[in-house]
């Protein structure tokens, strides 16, 4: 269960982010909690993990070739690599628990039951799209699924992910507020007064950090100071914990861990989330701050699908039911890439609805 | 199946590129993430993967062939059946969404004249290598100056507009930072406070709104609170306005933000001997200077002079083309497009007088109104929002000091007065487009058409 507040974290995760950052490639070992606030999945939720973070896998795929025919515009930042971190912490986050996140966003939109299709008609900035095509990549929202955005500035949604814990807590509702960022978006200060309120007020916020090393072309070594991303709280008393981010497993009981905390009152936590992205920043990225062994290393050596199917074989699930669900997922994804093409440009007329609310004071 | 490859997109302005290199052959198998190419963008060379298993059965364009239309066929791939109940979506290979009215695309624009009391020798240069040359020439003139922001100096700029700089002048004039607009801005001001000069580049000023209270409560205010001893000599720098696509939180005009506040100097160049000349006077004025460069701009060449002494004084703006029967105002980007509207306008036998503004704060009133005077109609041209923008200010101006020389209301071209939206009709329905300007100087000629 929900553990008090410890010196966070030990070892590995004390040495500096500098030195972390060079050994990308090297597991970085997460610290399961000795009593996991949560059981290991049986195998039936695993092949739900599975199959989520194959989801978002095949949907940024496509994503990424309909932006190379000029179906998607803009920027369009891809999760490929990440997966492993959205899909485990909302596999155990509860009903009203609120989540927001930045432009980097499609994974977590799928991963809290957005549908392919809605996202996609986005991407094409179609009128079924989740924001009527109006948002595009970086700006969608589900109230219905607590999904508060996709942000474009970088930073900007860790107070407003404060605010949606201070509303946890005003209403008594038992929520707790995900709120995901970058390692580039760590040395923004309005993270750390962000930090500094949600430890006065115990706000049920659990920080999460996708260390996926590099901010643009800038490495974390060449950003960040000090030690461990997840020691950024220390002075504000906040736990902190460094994880697999690699590992839908670990995340998961990583995940538990804090969300009990933040349940039981305790106020905030930060989960820095060691993982990776395989594609470029945006679309356009030269690429040229890392070489191309660095990222075929972590693609063949910690890819977390690959990971878990390996595992699921290796408990006895036979292929067939994995191909099964390859298939379905693919065809998911095809669906919405079908839909997001045949849906209708917005009607001219939106161009002028939604930027003020009319007549509806209460 | 036979997937054909096609030339990506792989930039938001990208609408060609080189095929800089080939790293495969017919023959040869590929999976997924195997690099097959590289491709020279206007901003970069990338990498192209392959998306698909399979074997290459053809490559149809050739090593080092350049200007090659995004969507074009530029390999073919015998993939691997992989009983997907899908067919790949390349072989439905459906045209991008066909709206009319598609975004801008940059049109070739046609070569200013330079600064009238030039007339040395010019050399065409991109805007892009405009600002860099601006900010080289100035940093070997001056070891004070300083270029300071995010990835200006290993990504040799998130435009390339830094390229080369590093090499040339050291990790300790070209600094990246971390993502701390707040804090690199208070640090420029403070060095320049102790007699640096710093360059402080925005990757896009649509970041500068994290900073700009450093911006002004700090930079602006402080030699007037410190009665004229604290001067602050600093460039804030990047692309301003819309690029293509991007959204609301990246697509907005901030010109009439900093033009509000006394203590800043504000300048918006369109041609690249501007981008230059306006860059070189920004770095060595004593005083805080936004320069408002333009994404969509930073491929487009101009003739720009050689001499690395010419300068083009800020607060002066340029009559780019003569006229009689309305002035047109315009600044970046919007100047293209005021020039192509005289252009058709003068087709329909109305003259304009189309004046690039450059500066915007200080404003060159004089200008404006002695052109004013003499083609007695006033339409003022910009890309931000219509209300308290730009045209309010020039408009307002031009009543009060030339409201007998009138035939009619001025008329303001701006943006819609709505965040910009992604969808490509509805941003191309938000932007002031050429038809827009021409429509706008019907109503004040009281011509057919106007409203
Ligand atoms: C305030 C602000 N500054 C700069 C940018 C441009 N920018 C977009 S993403 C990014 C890098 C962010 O890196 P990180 O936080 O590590 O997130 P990741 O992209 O790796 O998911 C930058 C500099 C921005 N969007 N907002
Ligand atoms: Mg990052």
């Amino acid at each position: 269960m929900a553990k008090p507040p410890k010196k966070s974290p030990k070892k590995p995760a004390a040495k500096s982010a500098t030195k972390k950052a060079k050994k990308s490639i090297k597991r970085v070992p997460g610290r399961p909690p000795k009593n996991a606030a949560i059981a290991r999945p049986d195998t039936d939720a695993m092949l739900g993990l599975y199959e989520e973070m194959l989801l978002i896998r095949r949907f940024e795929e496509k994503a990424g070739q309909l932006y190379g025919m000029g179906m998607i515009g803009g920027f369009c930042h891809l999760y490929i690599g990440q997966e492993a971190i959205v899909v485990g912490m909302q596999s155990i986050a509860k009903e009203g628990d609120s989540v927001i996140t930045s432009y980097r966003d499609h994974g977590h939109m799928l991963a809290c039951g957005m549908s392919a299709d809605g996202v996609m008609a986005e991407l094409t900035g179609r009128r079924d799209g989740y924001s009527k095509g109006k948002g595009g990549s970086m700006h969608m929202f589900s109230r219905d699924k607590n999904f508060y955005g996709g942000h474009g500035i970088v930073a900007a949604q860790v107070p407003i992910g404060l605010g949606l814990a201070f509303a946890h807590q005003y209403k008594e509702d038992g929520g707790v507020a995900l709120t995901y960022f970058g390692d580039g978006a760590i040395n923004q200060g309005q993270v750390y007064e962000s930090f500094n309120m949600a430890a006065l007020w115990n706000l049920p916020l659990v920080f999460i950090i996708e260390n996926n090393q590099y901010g643009m072309g800038t490495s974390v070594s060449r950003a960040a100071a000090g030690r461990a991303l997840a020691d950024r709280g220390k002075a504000y008393g906040i736990p902190g914990m460094q994880v697999d981010g690699m590992n839908v497993l670990t995340v998961r009981e990583a995940g538990a861990e804090a969300m009990a905390y933040c349940r039981a009152g305790k106020g905030p936590y930060i989960l820095e989330m060691q993982t990776y992205r395989y594609r470029g920043h945006s679309m356009s990225d030269p690429a040229k701050y890392r070489t191309r062994e660095e990222v075929d290393a972590m693609r063949k050596q910690r890819d977390p699908i690959d990971t878990l199917r390996e595992l699921l074989a290796s408990e006895g699930v036979e292929n067939d039911k994995i191909k099964t669900i390859d298939a379905e997922v693919k065809a998911v994804v095809s669906k919405a890439a079908d839909f997001a093409q045949a849906s209708p440009e917005p009607d001219p007329a939106e161009l002028w609805t939604d930027i003020l609310i009319e007549g509806r004071a209460s | 199946m036979s997937i054909t490859i096609t030339m990506p997109a792989l930039s938001p302005t990208m609408t060609e590129g080189k095929l800089a290199k080939w790293f495969v052959k017919i023959g040869d198998a590929v999976s997924p993430g195997d690099v097959i190419a590289e491709i020279e963008t206007d901003k970069a060379t990338m990498e192209v993967e392959a998306l698909d298993d399979g074997i290459i059965t053809a490559l149809n364009v050739a090593e080092g062939a350049e200007g090659i239309a995004v969507g074009t066929v530029i390999a073919a791939l015998d993939g691997e059946d992989d009983d997907a109940p899908e067919s790949p979506p390349e072989a439905k290979a459906p045209p991008p969404p066909a709206t009319k009215e598609a975004p801008p695309q940059p049109a070739p624009q046609p070569t200013p004249s330079v600064a009238v009391e030039y007339d040395g020798e010019v050399a065409p240069l991109t805007i892009r290598e405009a600002l860099r040359d601006a900010m080289a020439e100035e940093m070997r003139r001056d070891d004070r100056v300083f270029l300071m922001g995010e990835e200006v100096a290993e990504y040799q700029g998130a435009y390339k507009v830094s390229q080369g700089l590093l090499d040339e002048f050291g990790a300790k004039r070209v600094i990246d930072t971390p993502i701390t607009e707040m804090g690199f801005t208070g640090l420029g001001v403070g060095a320049a406070f102790a007699e640096l000069r710093p360059i402080i580049e925005f990757m896009t000023f649509n970041f500068a709104m994290q900073a700009i209270d450093q911006i002004i409560n700090s930079a602006a205010k402080t030699l007037y609170m410190s009665g004229g001893q604290m001067g602050c000599p600093i460039v804030f720098r990047g692309p301003n306005g819309a690029a293509a696509r991007v959204g609301a939180q990246h697509s907005q005009c901030y010109a009439s933000w900093y033009a509000h506040c006394p203590g800043l100097k504000v300048v918006a160049p369109w041609s690249a001997a501007d981008a230059k000349g306006l860059l070189k006077s920004a770095i060595r004025d004593p005083n805080p200077v936004i320069f408002l460069e333009n994404e969509v701009l930073y491929g487009q060449s101009f003739d720009v002079p050689t001499d690395p002494d010419w300068l083009v004084p800020i607060g002066k703006a340029n009559i780019l083309r003569t006229g009689s029967d309305v002035t047109i105002t315009a600044f970046s980007i919007m100047v293209g497009k005021a020039m192509q509207a005289a252009e058709q306008l003068a087709e329909q036998g109305i003259s304009a007088e189309v004046i690039d503004l450059r500066s915007l704060r200080p404003l060159d009133m004089e200008t404006i109104i002695a052109s004013v005077q003499k083609t007695n109609r006033f339409v003022s041209c910009e890309e931000g929002f219509p209300f308290a923008g730009i045209g309010a200010e020039l408009s307002a101006q031009v009543l009060e000091a030339a409201f007998d020389w009138l035939d009619a209301p001025p008329v303001r071209v701006a943006g819609a007065d709505v965040p910009m939206p992604y969808a490509a009709n509805l941003e191309a329905l938000a932007l002031p487009q050429v038809e827009t300007i021409i429509t706008a100087v019907h109503e004040v000629t009281y011509q057919k058409g106007g409203e």
